[in-house]
């Protein structure tokens, strides 16, 4: 009998542990290991000249303190840049350990070890930093401006890289264009905020020359290779696990924050294990943001609200570094156009250092930017024109697949969209909506004096990127099935989403596959868990390891049984030949007899090795040429480019205008990522999203001073949403399937994330009647808007 | 000093300074590692425990201040044979976690809530967790998983 979990709402493998408190994140590991504090910069800008940690030394109880100075070989240069980029006006990483100049408000200056995280704590405050404040470039604007303060002392501006592309002929288009319009958008530097902060766990046995290092991050492989160049160790005698990490988002994933070097180089030198979890100002002030950019966009429309021409002028607030080069707005600049088929377009995008936390992808990364940008502009043309957005947004619509934006991808290739069926998607949105209804349910609400407003909001997402990932999948001889994927889950659901494509294709019970991912002891190759890529990259090679160990299976079971390869049929946790059940081998017998040697116990043993005479007989070596023992391979896919799913959101909102507070009344979610393999996770991933988006819109801001300094670092607050806040969000799919893999999957997990501001914001513009062209927005922002208060 | 406390049914004791806090002695000292350190300020809820049946941040509590009383965690919540508490049983089928970071923390305070109000709304439920916070699931299945508990929990004999 054929099963197929492929779609199925399977419940997760990974629950069980979680829920009985027996998970075992980063902080569960060496309990008893030595801990690691920083001194980190109370500054946003200073020289450094001198650092005194005697007092510290002498702390019963301290092992040992650092500075930049105890440094040597690659651990006193410069932090490596992930993404370089020939655009990259001035590349600039951080040092481990700050050598002479801090330049942002939490950079680390120093590294004490101690007995524990409280004896630590208790020597950094003995710590004395002689600082030389300097002007700090804080506010974006103002940064990027003439005579602004300089972020680095070594530069004459604060550019860090300039990119400019046009597809079509703007200046003609615009010259046609019977309506131009100039507007200034705005988006403030939130944060990913996972639960679970970052940590580092490093243990170095100097008899076996072998580190392990257990690390909260999305990207273990990469660490790995990092490390052991390093420490000029052997690649294999260097081990990271990413265990099961609380949350990412985004921020878990930098290659290298400055921890995940200094803690094992501690380890190694103290030759005792060392353990460092980051408190959550730390978190705030030491691990990455994102979000803070100002658009100037001008647009070309026709009568009917068709976009004629479209020219993006943006700065992006990098913050004190920029380790992820120009990502981030290449993502915005390639992501702008969304659902829309704009023939000329053309972006200048300035990307621009800040004395403040550098910033790196969350959730979204670049996206939410992009989005609201192009959302707010197809509602400001409809007013503007006195039409229907919905009409305008289906004039601009991309029909024809595959569509070929005109611009860069982040990967370096072009922008190009493989599938989608953008009217299709609108209309089974507002269908959930019930658009007709919910207009008539406005007009009586505004009748009362109620203060309602219906938003929309469209957007594209590149997903499942290269360069690639590997997963390696063998049959064992009990009949269960190990797979391993490079890196760990950050609550997608890995465990249980390859275990369906697995079981499917081996057609062997659910329970049976057991799924590892994060431990470079399993698979050593991989790029890392973010761009909404796992699935896709992963899942496909997944697929393919899997598909090589059934033509392995098929070929060892075809000698046994004495019929061609194609002549069999897995079921069941078995093979059999086609047409005759009965003829069958399970499958763990078969990887036992794939293995010609005596090793077995229970009573399979004696059976087994009977077959593996059977299997190798007749040939002129144990091995068949060309054969291996077991049923067992590793299989890299590598995609030939992005895959973009898409989708669309409705808000209705109502207004308090006494307080500012935005009730978000229905929220209405359509969303397509071809084909899914677990709709109840894909559920869960567009949940989760819309929840960060609507904080994003309404609530979550990073705050900074004019000197740089960090105003709300506690969950105090930064306010997250809360149960009590988030509206039950409706949710339906179409499912268009990519061209582009083998699974026809698209990645799904930023996705719930990317319209949600464009969409709010467009809500509370109808509301309000007015612009609302800077995000998020407060209750302070909703009054001002409102013209109850000045604003300030 | 030492510390007495009974951890879910269990006295246990351990030799802690007076500046250690509950968070810690318990994941530490004592290797209940269920108990999750998300803000130490007493905000995120992911540390919540229950002290003599009540809900406490144990990042915010010394454990001298919990000597002698009864701390239950998310490892006492689940029958001595392994069977699921029905809280648990309910976040698993209605998928009320993802990366499960939070979710001790959920587990502790819902438990609570539903000790004292066995038949809670939609609007309580939410209303009690907003002490909680989660960054994966948007809440919705956590609150939909509490209130299956519920159903079931008043369901059975």
């Amino acid at each position: 009998m054929t099963t197929r979990l492929f779609g199925e709402r399977v419940a997760r493998s990974e629950d069980r542990r979680l829920l009985t408190g027996r998970g075992r994140y980063t902080g569960d590991f060496e309990p008893a290991a030595a801990h690691a504090a920083f001194v980190r910069s109370d500054f946003a800008h200073a020289r450094i000249t001198g650092i005194d940690v005697a007092a510290a030394q002498a702390v019963p109880g301290v092992l040992d303190v650092f500075t930049y100075a105890d440094l040597a070989d690659g651990f006193a240069d410069r932090l490596p840049l992930l993404v370089p980029s020939d655009k990259l006006i001035a590349p600039r990483t951080q040092h481990a350990l700050a050598k002479d100049e801090a330049c942002y408000a939490g950079e680390v200056l120093a590294m004490v070890v101690a007995r524990d995280r409280y004896v630590a704590e208790d020597a950094l405050e003995r710590i004395v930093v002689e600082y030389e404040p300097l002007p700090a470039a804080v506010d974006l604007d103002r940064a990027a401006g003439p005579n602004a303060p300089l972020a680095h002392l070594d530069m004459t501006d604060n550019l860090a890289g300039l990119v400019t592309e046009e597809t079509g002929d703007v200046d003609a288009a615009f010259a046609a264009a019977p309506h131009v319009y100039d507007w200034t958008l705005r988006m403030e530097r939130s944060a990913s905020m996972p639960i679970e902060t970052r940590g580092v766990v490093a243990r170095y046995d100097e008899r076996e020359d072998r580190l392990l290092v257990h690390d909260a991050t999305q990207a273990p492989t990469g660490v790995r290779f990092g490390l052991a160049m390093l420490f000029g160790m052997d690649p294999d005698r260097v081990h990271v696990v990413a265990p099961d990490v609380g949350g990412g988002f985004g921020v878990k994933v930098i290659q290298f924050y400055p921890e995940e070097v200094l803690v094992p180089w501690a380890a190694r030198r103290l030759g005792v294990p060392v353990k460092w979890i980051e408190d959550r100002r730390e978190h705030f002030l030491g691990s990455n943001h994102e979000r803070g950019q100002i658009h100037h966009v001008h647009v070309g429309a026709a009568d009917d609200g068709r976009i004629l021409a479209l020219e993006d002028r943006f700065l992006h607030d990098t913050g004190a570094y920029c380790s992820y080069g120009l990502i981030l707005p290449i993502i915005t600049a390639a992501q702008l156009p969304g659902p829309y088929d704009l023939e000329n377009y053309r972006y200048e995008l300035r990307s621009i250092f800040t004395n403040t936390v550098p910033t790196s992808p969350f959730r979204g990364a670049g996206r939410p930017h992009a989005a609201y940008v192009m959302e707010r502009v197809i509602e400001r043309v409809s007013k503007e024109l006195n039409l229907d957005s919905l009409d305008v947004r289906r004039r601009n619509f991309v029909k024809e697949f595959p569509h070929h934006v005109g611009v860069t991808f982040q990967d370096g290739g072009p922008t190009v969209y493989d599938s989608g069926d953008y009217p299709k998607g609108l209309a089974t949105l507002l269908e959930q909506l019930d658009l007709e209804r919910t207009r008539t349910e406005i007009a009586t609400a505004r009748a009362e004096g109620r203060t309602v407003g219906l938003g929309f909001g469209a957007y594209v997402e590149g997903t499942g990127i290269g360069p690639y990932e590997g997963a390696s999948v063998s049959i064992n001889p009990d009949g269960t099935v190990s797979v391993a994927t490079a890196h760990g889950s950050q609550g997608q659901a890995h465990e249980t989403v390859f275990a369906q494509v697995v079981a499917d294709e081996l057609q062997v019970p659910f329970e049976r596959v057991h799924v590892t991912t994060g431990d470079t002891r399993r698979l050593g190759f991989g790029v890392g868990t973010f761009a909404s890529r796992t699935a896709v990259v992963a899942g496909n090679a997944v697929l393919l390891a899997t598909t090589e160990v059934k033509r392995q299976a098929a070929a060892v079971a075809a000698r046994i049984l004495e019929v061609a390869p194609e002549d069999v049929v897995f079921a069941d946790g078995a093979i059999h030949v086609a047409g005759a059940p009965d003829r069958s081998i399970p499958l763990g017998r078969l990887a036992m007899a794939s293995n010609p040697t005596r090793y077995a116990f229970g009573a399979d043993a004696e059976e087994g090795a009977k077959l593996s005479q059977l299997a190798y007989e007749g040939g002129d070596r144990p091995l068949p040429e060309g054969s291996h023992p077991g049923l067992a391979a590793t299989e890299y896919y590598s995609p030939t480019s992005g895959v973009f799913g898409f989708g669309f959101h409705a808000a209705l909102v109502e207004i308090d205008l006494e307080t500012g507070h935005v009730d978000i009344l229905r929220y209405v979610v359509h969303h397509d990522s071809g084909r899914i393999i677990n709709p109840m996770v894909v559920e869960g991933q567009i949940h989760g999203g819309v929840a960060q988006g609507i904080g994003g819109a309404l609530y979550e801001r990073i705050a900074y001073g004019e000197e740089g300094q960090m105003l709300n670092a506690t969950f105090m607050d930064f306010l997250m949403v809360t149960a009590a806040e988030m509206p039950r969000i409706e949710e339906v799919h179409t499912e268009t399937p990519s061209p582009n893999n083998p699974l026809g999957i698209k990645g799904v997990g930023e996705a719930g994330t990317i319209p949600v501001s464009a969409t709010i914001a467009n809500a509370i513009s109808d509301a309000l009647n007015t612009p609302v062209d800077h995000m998020p927005v407060t209750p302070e922002e909703v009054l001002t808007l409102a013209g109850k208060i000045e604003s300030p | 000093m030492d510390v007495t406390l009974s951890v879910n049914g269990v006295s246990r004791t351990a030799s802690v300074e007076p500046r250690i806090t509950l968070a810690d002695v318990l994941r530490d000292e004592l290797g209940l590692t269920g108990t999750h350190v998300g803000c130490e300020h007493g905000v995120c809820g992911a540390c919540t425990v229950l002290l003599d049946g009540r809900s406490v941040r144990s990042c915010l509590l010394f454990a001298v201040q919990a000597a002698g009383q009864e701390v239950t965690t998310v490892e006492g919540l689940a029958a001595a044979d392994g069977t699921l508490h029905p809280l648990q049983k309910a976040f698993h089928d209605a998928h009320g976690l993802q990366c499960g970071f939070c979710t001790p923390g959920f587990l502790m305070a819902a438990r609570e809530l539903l000790d004292e109000n066995p038949s809670p709304t939609e609007s309580e439920v939410r209303t009690w967790l907003s002490g909680n916070l989660c960054r994966c699931t948007g809440y919705q299945n956590i609150v939909d998983a509490v209130l299956l508990a519920a159903e079931r929990m008043r369901g059975a004999p």
